[in-house]
């Protein structure tokens, strides 16, 4: 048995860090370390309890408008007010923007440039994906800048700026949008589909969404130009279709309206009851204790704890792991691709980047349809008033992941705030029971060390970790 | 014009915000102007090993490159360990490999004013990160390099401060190094670049017809001046968030929220509640820096009694009620 430690693997929003057991040069056993800590429920504390849409965002740079729509959420909870209908569309806008953007940016600057290291150069495949995909060099990424800041200044009308807005509130936002920008944000969001018709997919938006099982995807793949029909190529290849596979139990808070909450495991699907989500400290450098509900969580630094190894914690939904993501989401919402995908091979790196690029199909057009939604004249914000002590919850999904936000009130201030970010299921330590998290057990068995092709890369950013989440 | 880049003790937003760089692809422009990244944790290829023989190299002398730029607070906790932030797969603290490329770098950006002053996470009630920022802690110069810290380019620490910053505000500083150098009179009391720090958030604010007339908004989404009632720090806040667009059209008060003052150090702790504005008999005490109370609040009163109903009105709703007036044709048949 050999150990090897694995990062900084870079590429993925913050730090991390993989110790890996070998065996025979297998992996036996996966430990995976946030090395960093920031602590922001302790910020909040004591703050005036609005304060946190001003705060929250700073946990990340990459999900910032999700974590201001949780706690937008969880005071509106807390407050007992309504969004109006405006309101409401645009922060589905505002979210759906920041996660279509996110879904961009994973696949073509973060994961993609794997597949042009030198590692593969014997594929058929390499020389056409190294010229495309090769980190800040790639052709891919001289478009996909331009795309993306383009399809971002959705953000610069309904938002203000992104990162790190204050336009969502409880109410709703502070951006009413006027007919002639509603015609503006209708032209941003043609121009964005035809960039992804043109080069992601070489087909229409609607023609992915519909596709509805493995076959029908491979079938309407092969031959095709396009970035997703490549890696799809890539994919066959490499046989990232069975890699890279966890528990395939899957949660999602719901989002949107459009996909539901629930969990998911073995075919059966479930209601969604917040109630049974906890979080145990017992491997993270953190004040031991029970597994607590994160409404009564706490997080207290013990930074020389024995046996500690992350300063990620572990929640648990009925005291088990769940993988959260786009193919969580669309898992629970009985999408019949990715339900069939699983139910072939399991949850892989195929599946995960499948859900997120068909997710990119499904919202852009739903955000058309929101813009038409949208009544310029009509009030987009709701008032409400802050009572002086209450509590409040906020349930929401950022691109990679189902996001919850409690929050306490006493004499006005905020006496208590807890989060559990996505990539705190998927990269979660090992728990008081020793239940590895998702992907300690997705990179069970696979080849690590030495001469080993870059696998562990691609199940790493197969879901989309935000590290600086997770440590928040 | 090499450029190093290193990520701590922060959100990743700065990196994040620099890739909505518009209008040309952000990597070509750098190109054009020669700058390269030796490496950068959220965008180049090389990962693991390899990564960590380039910052080695860098670090030891043996690679040279110009500039460290450096995203995220410094934090030097627990007890001055630096271990709430240690290099993954190499287990050295963050503010250890900071300090060391410093001390080859030419040109040393702190990048977010995280970075430049400690950010959110000083701002834990007893700090308990111990976090600062590369030359400042909070308002007071020191941090972790130290107040008198020159970078071998002679040059303190160049703070883009913003949270986040503004793309370009990096993106023009880098070119301007790149393409003319940097002089310390390019720079203000804070180490700040003046091409963006030189204005107030104010100059340029689309409510400054409510501002001229004290037509403020009253809550949440309102169109008028949200300096009386709901927080704005425009008029003290250096930068030219209203003169140079966020996301093609927008900036915070474009958002319909208030200015929180992003770039100065210390905006995490107001002191109030951020989307109010404290008041003293009535009148907002965090006033226009450069103007004597005394005339302000005059003006104001003057201002106020001169409102016409179409700003007074549009003030208050989140949408415009009343069109400015068309001029009669005079005389005509
Ligand atoms: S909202 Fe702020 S920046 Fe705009 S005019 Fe009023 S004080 Fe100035
Ligand atoms: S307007 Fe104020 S808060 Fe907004 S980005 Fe500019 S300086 Fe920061």
């Amino acid at each position: 048995m050999s150990r090897i430690v694995v990062g900084p693997f870079n590429r993925v929003e913050g730090d991390l860090e993989v110790s890996l057991e070998l065996e025979a040069g297998r992996i036996q056993a996966a430990y995976v370390n946030s090395p960093l800590f920031r602590g922001f429920e302790q910020i909040l504390v004591g703050r005036a309890p609005l304060d946190a849409l001003a705060i929250v965002p700073r946990i990340c740079g990459i999900c910032s408008v999700a974590q201001s729509a949780a706690a937008a959420t969880a005071l509106a909870d807390a407050m007992g007010v309504t969004p109006t209908p405006n309101g409401l569309l645009a922060r589905h806008l505002i979210q759906a923007t920041e996660n279509m953007a996110d879904h961009l940016t994973h696949f073509y600057l973060f994961f993609m440039p794997d597949f042009a290291r030198p590692d593969y150069v014997d594929r058929p495949w390499h020389p056409a994906t190294a010229e495309r995909f090769t980190a800040i060099k790639g052709s891919a990424a001289a478009e996909v800048l331009p795309a993306r800041a383009s399809f971002l200044r959705l953000m610069g009308f309904l938002a203000g700026r992104w990162p790190h807005t204050l336009a969502i509130q409880p109410g709703g936002s502070t951006r009413a949008i006027t007919a002639g920008e509603r015609i503006r944000l209708l032209a941003l969001l043609r121009e964005f589909r035809s960039f992804l018709e043109r080069r992601l997919f070489g087909d229409a938006l609607e023609r992915i969404g519909q596709l509805a099982s493995k076959a029908d995807l491979l079938a309407w793949a092969d031959g095709r130009a396009g970035d997703f029909p490549a890696f799809l190529k890539i994919a066959g290849d490499l046989g990232l279709e069975r890699i890279g596979c966890a528990d395939d139990r899957f949660l999602s808070h719901g989002a949107y309206g459009l996909f539901p909450a629930g969990t998911w495991q073995q075919g059966k699907t479930e209601a969604f009851a917040a109630a049974r989500i906890t979080e145990d400290t017992e491997r993270a450098w953190l004040l031991a204790d029970q597994p607590r509900h994160p409404a009564a969580g706490e997080t207290i630094v013990a930074a020389d704890k024995a046996d500690a190894y992350t300063w990620c914690k572990a929640p648990r939904y009925a005291g088990q792991t769940h993988e959260v993501g786009a193919l969580a989401r669309q898992v629970v919402a009985g999408n019949p691709l990715l339900l069939d995908l699983v139910q072939r091979d399991g949850g892989s790196v195929m599946a995960r980047v499948v859900a997120r690029l068909q997710e990119l199909a499904l919202l852009i057009p739903a955000m058309e349809g929101w813009v038409q939604a949208l009544q310029p004249g009509e009030s987009f914000c709701a008032q409400g008033v802050m009572p002086d002590e209450g509590s409040g919850v906020g349930l929401v999904e950022a691109a990679r992941g189902s996001l919850g936000h409690w929050l306490t009130i006493r004499r006005g201030r905020i006496e208590r705030y807890q989060i559990i970010a996505p990539t705190t299921w998927n990269f979660s330590p090992r728990d008081a029971t020793n239940q590895e998290g998702p992907l300690e057990k997705a990179l069970l068995g696979l080849a690590a060390g030495d001469g080993a092709p870059p696998t562990i890369q691609h199940v790493v950013r197969s879901f989309d970790p935000c590290m600086v989440c997770t440590v928040h | 014009m090499k450029v190093l880049w290193l990520q701590s003790g922060g959100c990743g937003g700065c990196t994040q915000s620099l890739l909505c760089s518009e209008p040309r692809s952000l990597f070509d422009e750098l190109r054009d102007a020669g700058i390269e990244f030796v490496w950068h944790p959220a965008l180049s290829q090389a990962s693991g090993g390899e990564a960590l023989a380039v910052l080695e190299a860098c670090a030891s002398g043996e690679l040279a490159f110009d500039v460290l730029c450096v995203e995220g607070a410094m934090l030097r906790g627990p007890n001055g360990s630096g271990r709430f932030h240690l290099m993954a797969g190499n287990g050295r603290p963050l503010t250890e490999w900071v300090t060391r490329l410093a001390g080859q770098a030419k040109w040393v950006f702190a990048i977010g004013s995280c970075t430049a002053y400690g950010g959110f996470s000083a701002n834990t009630p007893g700090n308990p990160l111990e976090a600062c920022g590369l030359q400042y802690d909070e308002q007071t110069p020191g941090g972790l390099l130290g107040a008198g810290f020159r970078s071998a380019g002679g040059l303190p620490v160049v703070n883009i401060a913003g949270c986040p910053t503004h793309p370009g505000w990096i993106v023009e500083s880098l070119q301007k190094l790149a393409l003319e150098g940097m002089a310390d009179s390019d720079l203000d009391e804070l180490g700040r670049p003046l091409f963006y720090a030189g204005e107030l958030v104010h100059h340029g604010c689309p409510r400054n017809e409510y501002y001229e007339f004290k037509a403020s908004a009253e809550k949440q989404s309102d169109l008028g001046c949200l300096m009386e009632n709901l927080g704005c720090k425009g008029t003290q806040a250096h930068a030219d968030c209203n003169l140079r667009a966020w996301n093609g059209s927008g900036s915070c008060l474009r958002g319909g929220f208030a200015c929180i003052a992003c770039t100065e150090p210390g905006f995490e702790s107001p002191g109030h509640a951020f989307q109010e504005t404290p008041k003293v008999a009535g009148i907002p005490i965090g006033l226009p820096s450069d103007m004597p109370k005394a005339w302000f609040v005059a003006l104001a009163a003057l201002s106020k009694s001169a409102t016409p109903k179409r700003v007074r009105d549009n003030a208050v709703v989140d949408h415009l009620v009343f069109r400015p007036a068309i001029k009669k044709k005079g005389g005509g048949k």
